[in-house]
């Protein structure tokens, strides 16, 4: 730990606000929350884009502030609220009384409800009721979700991104989905398979959340709602979006025509309008840059875990089958906790959990962290049966030489362990590179973060699950021939004849 | 016995392994220069005898002393750092061989005899070149010098060992059993080597099967039993009138 010190140190400097600069009004988002919220721009990959982002920067430009947007997992919005990753989070937060006991809540900036989407040409559904004994998708822990259990008598099937469910519809696996209604226009909108239909379901207010008690803030963002809702910008927005609606006319009493055309819904349809395979392919090309610097991210984080894993899974080992009874003790006890608990709750607990007591780390190395703890365990045992698969006579041999304990294991015995375990070490090293995806829960965006962003945003898991498929093994594959060349030449020795 | 200078000398050495006895009371001592074959059946403590020598393993109590280095350990005494460097010291005294060659099979010949001289003694890398060069010529191996263990034959790779103890300049070598694990044609190369250093006054303990080697080329023969030395005799001596009613029952067997 008194190691990583001065690097905590330089992270948190970074952090801080540099004095003499524009006031900033971060606020947190998730980019794959799809389209319309804020989501990849599907004609400039890598671009975040969203009707929220013209919200956000509205608000932002109302309060003075310069915005600058923080990715971050849509289920740790509040989480990284509460540790400061960002002033505010403008994403699609419903205000509901749950959420308003963990965060404070702006006036709503945009009101809408849920809307029924079928398959064209089935027997319409008017509202709930008319739902019951039917089979109808949804987002998990959406309000959508709440309105379709409490109705009662509806098989609810939820999803976490919006386009399996109605991928799911259109597929037949499922009768309705209910959603809010900014996600049907753009989902099921434009689908020619698919139908919006009914009534406005239930009502969603979403508003902007601030960490508890930071009245300031509140009071701030809360007047530039004010601001952007009387000059007609709020309603200039939504326009372009395709996503005013009748319970805005009668919320903010605006009865006008649509005052500005929606060019960012067509863009959008447009953009992702189902295309021949030349154009098809064209996007795959426009990925490139998005892909490649993920892959960067994903290379960077895994390298760097999987060093410190090695170097501390060695010590274990070593501390295993040669420390004593108490190192050996420790070393298990390490080991036995790591591997006993899932990855994914040893990440969210260094990146959320620490800053509790303190410890306050930037997303990159925590997640670097928590890999290469969490992979030590798993070396360590790698090199704890390499240690052991060495003869015990050549330790012998090697101390009838009068080489101390310490002699004897640098150059007799770990030399010959290494070989042993480059094969296993290899396996894990490829294991690492992909659980590296998970720390995209800590707003890393690294591979499998931007399959997720763009697979969402241009509705095709097919073709871009492919291209990063092709990615990850592209990544490995150096690896895994280094690892074969190195064993080959380690090997040559052992061989009869070479 | 030559009546040279003591330079081995072992007084009521135990050793148990859980609980089991193994050495109960040994007494031995070995002028310097002679070459001394211990014998006896299986599990008798020959091995364990020899490998207390240098402390490769640790006796339980007893007295061992090797070219002036002198190790005293109660029963009961806890084996502590002081007689952990004792033993390192003593070590620098001893040589060893094994059954099983034990050469390092990640390096060559040539890097099997330098690593240690490097290492435990900071020998510079043109030195233990030359130290692994004359060695290996020494025990007929210099046109073999860069290949690894894996090929080469078993009487090849013993003598390279015994190269290998060589070049840390002991006072003593210890064999453990050095041809058994060697096929029948390969053996007396190996004994050839022994003889050779036999012949340049060095002093040498083997733990033996190789009764013909015993008798032609030890000075004199230790005998064990159960734990104890039972008889030491003369070569002629053991082999054509032993003493011991037990020596006789075990030497029948290879009459």
């Amino acid at each position: 730990m008194i190691r990583v010190l001065p690097l905590l140190f330089a992270v948190l400097l970074s952090a801080l606000p540099a004095f003499g600069q524009e006031k900033l009004l971060r606020w947190g988002g998730d980019a794959n929350s799809g389209a319309p919220y804020v989501f990849q721009d599907p004609d400039k990959p890598g671009h975040i884009i969203g009707v929220e982002v013209d919200i956000a920067n509205a608000i932002a430009e109302a309060m003075g502030r310069q915005p600058r947007f923080v990715q971050n997992e849509w289920g740790s919005l509040v989480p990284g609220l509460e540790i400061g990753l960002y002033d505010a989070v403008i994403n699609g937060l419903e205000i509901t009384p749950e959420r308003a006991a963990a965060v404070d809540f702006s006036v709503p900036y945009w009101i809408t409800h849920a809307q029924f989407a079928i398959r064209r040409g089935d027997p319409p559904i008017d509202d709930l009721a008319a739902a019951r004994g039917k089979t109808v998708g949804t987002l998990k822990a959406s309000q959508a979700e709440m309105l379709l259990t409490r109705a009662g008598g509806i098989t609810v099937r939820t999803y976490d991104q919006e386009i399996n469910a109605y991928d799911d519809l259109r597929n037949g696996r499922i009768d309705a989905v209910l959603l809010d209604a900014p996600i049907g226009v753009y989902y099921a909108g434009p689908d020619r398979a698919l139908q919006l239909v009914g009534r406005p379901v239930g009502r969603i207010e979403y508003g902007v959340a601030v960490k508890k008690g930071n009245a300031a803030l509140l009071a701030e963002i809360n007047q530039a709602i004010a601001t952007i809702r009387q000059s007609g910008k709020l309603r200039e927005i939504l326009d372009r979006w395709n996503l005013w609606s009748p319970v805005m006319a009668d919320v903010t009493g605006d009865k006008r025509p649509m005052t500005a055309q929606p060019t960012a819904f067509d863009a959008y349809v447009a953009a992702t309008r189902p295309q021949g395979w030349e154009a098809r392919l064209m996007r795959y090309v426009a990925f490139l840059p998005a892909i490649g610097k993920a892959a960067i991210t994903t290379i960077e984080i895994s390298l760097i875990s999987m060093a410190l894993a090695i170097a501390l899974g060695a010590m274990l080992a070593l501390a295993r089958v040669y420390g004593g009874t108490l190192l050996d003790r420790l070393a298990l006890l390490y080991i036995e906790t790591v591997r006993g608990t899932p990855l994914l709750i040893q990440i969210l607990f260094i990146y959320y959990g620490l800053p509790n007591i303190g410890v306050k780390l930037d997303p990159f190395l925590a997640g670097v962290l928590a890999l290469g703890f969490n992979y030590a365990a798993y070396e360590a045992e790698n090199y704890r049966a390499g240690l052991l698969a060495v003869p015990r006579q050549q330790y012998e041999a090697a101390v009838a030489l009068n080489m101390t304990e310490r002699q004897a294991l640098r150059h007799v015995v770990i030399p010959q362990a290494i070989r042993l375990v480059l094969p296993p070490t290899t396996n894990d090293f490829i294991s690492l590179l992909k659980d590296s995806s998970l720390v995209s829960v800590i707003t890393m965006v690294e591979l499998t973060q931007t399959y997720v962003q763009l697979s969402t945003t241009y509705y095709d898991y097919f073709g871009t699950g492919i291209l990063i498929g092709l990615v990850y093994l592209l990544i490995g594959l150096p690896f895994v021939r280094l690892a074969r060349w190195t064993e080959a030449r380690l090997h040559r020795a052992y061989r009869r004849g070479g | 016995m030559t009546g040279a200078a003591e330079i081995v000398a072992v007084e009521n050495l135990h050793k148990s392994f859980d609980d089991q006895p193994i050495l109960r009371g040994i007494d031995l001592t070995i002028a310097a220069g002679d070459l001394v074959s211990i014998i006896g059946p299986s599990g008798c403590g020959k091995s364990t005898l020899l490998r207390c020598l240098n402390f490769i393993e640790t006796p339980d109590s007893g007295r061992v002393a090797v070219a002036g280095v002198q190790i005293e350990r109660a029963a009961g005494q806890p084996f502590d750092a002081r007689l952990q460097a004792k033993a390192h010291a003593l070590r620098a005294q001893c040589g060893m061989v094994f059954q099983s060659f034990n050469l390092f099979p990640h390096k060559t010949l040539r890097e099997n005899v330098m690593l240690a001289p490097m290492v435990v003694k900071g020998m510079g890398r043109d030195e233990a070149d030359a130290l692994a060069v004359r060695l290996l010529d020494k025990v007929g191996l210099k046109p073999h010098i860069d290949r690894h263990p894996a090929n080469m034959s078993g009487g090849q790779q013993q003598r390279g060992a015994i190269a290998r103890a060589l070049a840390m300049a002991p006072q003593v070598m210890l064999y453990d059993e050095p041809t058994s694990a060697l096929d029948p044609e390969l053996v007396d190369e190996v004994l050839q080597v022994m003889r050779d250093l036999d012949q340049d006054g060095m002093t040498q303990i083997v733990v033996t099967h190789e009764m013909r080697f015993a008798r032609d080329a030890s000075d004199y023969i230790v005998f064990m039993e159960g734990g104890h030395v039972v008889e030491i005799s003369d070569e002629d001596e053991i082999f054509e009138n032993p003493r011991d009613p037990r020596t006789r029952r075990f030497l029948k067997r290879f009459a």
